[in-house]
């Protein structure tokens, strides 16, 4: 029974953990199904939380602080759109600058706004965003089994945490079963089949990296003002470049990715969890070691251990007509 | 099939219609390039329609501003009399121009049916369109005999399949006009004679046909009238019936061309290169070369015929030292070479091979070198190109200057950057440095891939000329013309296996078509005998 609630607790963690990285993933999916690498998910994510933190602090509500991030996030999108859509710059380069500009940046306005730093002040209650209790949840708390799964995993996240899970099947019905969806993958593979069918390569490579901005936004109010209570400098701690791996992991899928992010979002709970435990015969368990699982299993899979990940046929290369 | 020609090229002659498509003037330069020289075209509407040139010469500047893809700098377009202003894509479409690219414009990991419907899905929602689309696809596919499984994916088709699905997906689009940019380039011979059945049944169906070549065969096989392109000026209009692949190919050159390459008989003498069961992976692992065996003899051409992607390349390469073999050996004059037990390129050239690879713009030059510094790639280390351990680039520039004043390159400037040059001047580049190292094995794959006529001719004469001092010469080419006039033996590869051998003499398109879509030797010359 106490194993059974470690475990309970242990995936409750897990969704909490995994909605950046959910977030983040689906809007690197966006990107790059439509050819454009986003390797500026990390500076983005960075750009959201600061502008939610900062915008939520002033407002006093976190929905005009989540606007305020996903408006970042799209005017940074934009910037990439620009630097690699408009003037076919290196993809990888715009990338890398914009997380170098927003590791930067927030530090900076951050200072100069609240000399505290480089962190936002700490949000109260109503500046954040808030679980939320099903209902009928305190009553079936104790009920065994079905309490805990209801109460403690299902229930009482925040809206953004829904929001992320619910954004994957709504990925893969845009992606797989619109119109939008069928130009955006084609002009990933092949955008020279999407010009000479009359639709706008540029256009199309814009509203992807667009849809990529609003997730990505999405995922980094979730870090500063639903799962933290303030912006701290740096604090996606590499989390972008982990969406990114889940990405590739999950072949540019939104389900496969899915199960990527989860997978990481529960090492990372994992790795918290077990500070301090002692297991039968290990010991006591290296934080470290599980605190560095993520990242180790990001590296074996971007090496290809785990199957071959074809990426659409156009990522990173912009679209010239040829003569 | 030129007996229907006959009858079909009165249909031009009807006044009162209007030409299906009229181009007036049209003129497009790109930089100091004049691409497009004031070309007037009239294309009549129910007609099968070609336009030959060379390479450069301007076709496919000329039919892109007409699909839109790039803009004409002066000049109108009128489609059925109409003066259209097409600037793009969607424009081209709405008057009912389809085109089919040389290189195919489809999105491979889609089916067949995402394909045709990309741009024209009938809804924001797929599913809204699909249905209707798969209903029309199929009334399309029955009407013009293009049979195709709408849910295949394109990735998995073949070539000539794939092209069906571009043909379906202009007709789709409601095209009248259909235009064909070199469709047969990748094609065997019968795929090719199939696609221009198909093209026979648009016309029958009321749809005009512009059809791009570079080959004077298909445009005397296929047209009814055809428009001659030289230098981006449109220099001649004829009706096919009444012209000659010789009248046609002198006016696309400007001058009288040999088109038989005249070449006396080989005297073959002892074995230079001798492969034995070679067999060659790629980079995946996948056996690209089977089992290959053969040799090559001095004083001899031989040839390997296939379709492209069939394990030449891979042949080639590992015979130039550039990949290992998995399997098999290799001897030159008695000697083992096997690629890859410390047999490299560096080494195989020490032994007198000489490799014009494929791809001259990946593998022979590097572009932004000089024309001095592509001339000696490869050979930098000779002692004649070196002077107290630096390049002595007098030398070199000499050595070039000979180079280009033997091979005949224009403009012989061997400070001028590899780029500035035309293809076939690249390529006689290339040539005069691997032959006048005088190998004694002459590897060279495509010699003439994208290169005008007359350097063709050029190209042909002095690898006959290296064979007639006595040199073994193993080519590769897709193009069944060069391999069947230049060849002495001809080995048709199908799957990285080669099928048979034909002797040049006896070798026919017919016989060497269906050998390279994989029929068996014996087979195929049944066939040849009941036809």
């Amino acid at each position: 029974m106490e194993n059974f609630e470690l475990i309970i607790l242990l995936l409750d963690a897990t969704l909490r953990t995994s909605t950046p990285l959910i977030l983040a993933a689906l809007a690197g999916m966006f990107s790059e199904r439509s050819g454009t690498i986003n390797l500026a998910l990390e500076g983005m994510m960075l750009g959201g939380a600061f502008s939610a933190a900062a915008v939520a602090f002033y407002a006093g509500n976190p929905w005009v602080g989540l606007l305020a991030a996903i408006a970042t996030t799209i005017g940074l999108s934009l910037l990439h759109g620009f630097a690699c859509i408009t003037h076919k710059g290196n993809q990888v380069v715009s990338g890398m600058a914009i997380n170098i500009l927003m590791s930067g940046l927030t530090a900076l306005v951050g200072i100069a706004l609240f000399a505290q730093g480089g962190k936002t002040p700490a949000l109260d209650k109503a500046s954040r965003f808030q679980p939320i209790t099903f209902p009928g949840a305190e009553a079936v708390k104790d009920v065994p089994i079905i309490g805990p799964i209801y109460f403690e995993l299902l229930s009482g996240h925040n809206i953004l945490v829904y929001i992320a899970f619910l954004a994957v099947p709504a990925a893969w019905w845009v992606m797989y079963r619109t119109r939008f969806g069928l130009r955006l993958r084609a002009v990933g593979e092949n955008p020279g089949a999407v010009d000479t069918a009359g639709i706008g390569v540029v256009a199309m490579r814009y509203r992807a990296v667009v849809c990529s901005g609003i997730l990505v936004g999405m995922s980094g109010a979730y870090l500063s003002t639903a799962q933290g209570a303030s912006f701290l400098q740096d604090m996606t701690a590499g989390k972008g470049y982990i969406a990114l791996a889940a990405m590739v992991f999950g072949k540019w899928r939104p389900f496969p990715t899915l199960a990527a992010c989860l997978l990481f979002g529960f090492l990372d709970a994992a790795a918290t969890r077990l500070q301090g435990v002692i297991l039968p015969g290990i010991g006591e368990v290296p934080v470290q070691l599980v605190q560095a699982l993520p990242y180790v299993l990001t590296v074996i899979l971007l090496a290809g251990f785990i199957g071959r990940a074809i990426p659409p046929k156009a990522l990173g290369r912009p679209y010239v007509k040829e003569r | 099939m030129s007996d229907t020609m006959h009858q079909m090229h009165g249909t031009g002659e009807t006044g009162a219609v209007q030409p299906a498509i009229e181009l007036r003037g049209i003129d497009k330069r790109f930089g100091a390039v004049h691409a497009n020289k004031e070309i007037d075209l009239k294309v009549e509407k129910g007609t099968i329609h070609g336009i030959v040139g060379e390479n450069g010469a301007g076709k496919s500047t000329l039919m892109s501003i007409l699909y839109g893809f790039y803009q004409a700098d002066g000049g109108t377009i009128h489609v059925d009399g109409k003066l259209c202003d097409i600037k793009g894509s969607e424009d081209a479409i709405a008057v009912g121009i389809g085109m089919v690219h040389q290189h195919f414009m489809l999105v491979e990991t889609f089916s067949v049916l995402e394909n045709v419907i990309l741009g024209v899905e009938g809804g924001a929602v797929l599913r809204d369109g699909v249905d209707r689309a798969r209903e029309e696809l199929e009334r399309l596919e029955r009407e013009y005999s293009l049979d195709i499984d709408p849910d295949a994916i394109v990735g998995d088709l073949s070539v000539g399949l794939q092209q069906r699905v571009e043909i379906l997906k202009a007709l789709y689009r409601g095209a009248e006009i259909l235009i064909l940019d070199e469709p047969t380039g990748v094609l065997t011979p019968q795929e090719a004679d199939h696609l221009f059945r198909i093209l026979e049944t648009l016309k029958e169906q009321g749809k005009t046909v512009v059809l791009i070549t570079h080959k004077l065969r298909e445009i005397m096989a296929a047209t009814d009238n055809v428009s001659v392109m030289r230098q981006g000026a449109m220099v001649a209009h004829r009706k096919t019936a009444e012209t000659n692949p010789e009248e046609l190919s002198e006016i696309m050159v400007g001058r009288k061309v040999l088109l038989h390459l005249e070449k006396g008989e080989a005297n073959p003498a002892a074995t230079v290169l001798k492969v034995d069961n070679l067999c060659v992976d790629n980079e995946q692992g996948v056996r690209k070369v089977k089992n290959v065996t053969f040799n090559v003899r001095a004083g001899e051409i031989v040839g390997i015929a296939g379709v492209s992607g069939n394990g030449q390349s891979e042949l080639l390469e590992a015979l130039g030292g550039i990949r290992s073999a998995s399997e098999g050996s290799v001897e030159l004059n008695g000697q083992d070479v096997t690629p890859g037990k410390g047999v490299d390129a560096a080494e195989l050239r020490r032994r007198g091979v000489a490799h014009v690879p494929e791809d001259r713009h990946r593998m022979a030059m590097v572009t932004a070198f000089s024309a001095k510094e592509a001339a000696i790639l490869g050979y930098e280390d000779d002692p004649a190109y070196q002077k107290g351990g630096l390049l002595d680039w007098q030398a070199i520039s000499d050595a070039t200057a000979k180079m280009m004043s033997e091979f005949d390159v224009r403009p012989d400037n061997p400070d001028l950057k590899a780029a500035n040059f035309s293809g076939g001047n690249q390529q006689k580049l290339v040539l005069a440095r691997e032959i006048m190292r005088d190998p004694e094995l002459l590897l060279v794959g495509q010699p003439t891939r994208g290169v005008d006529i007359g350097a063709i001719e050029f190209i042909h004469k002095r690898i006959v000329a290296m064979r007639d001092t006595g040199k073994a010469v193993l080519l590769v080419s897709v193009e069944l013309d060069e391999i069947m006039s230049l060849a002495d033996r001809i080995l048709v590869m199908c799957d990285g296996a080669i099928i048979g051998e034909v002797p040049a003499a006896q070798a026919t398109e017919r016989v060497l078509g269906l050998m390279m879509a994989g029929v068996d030797p014996s087979e195929a010359k049944a066939a040849e005998g009941q036809a």
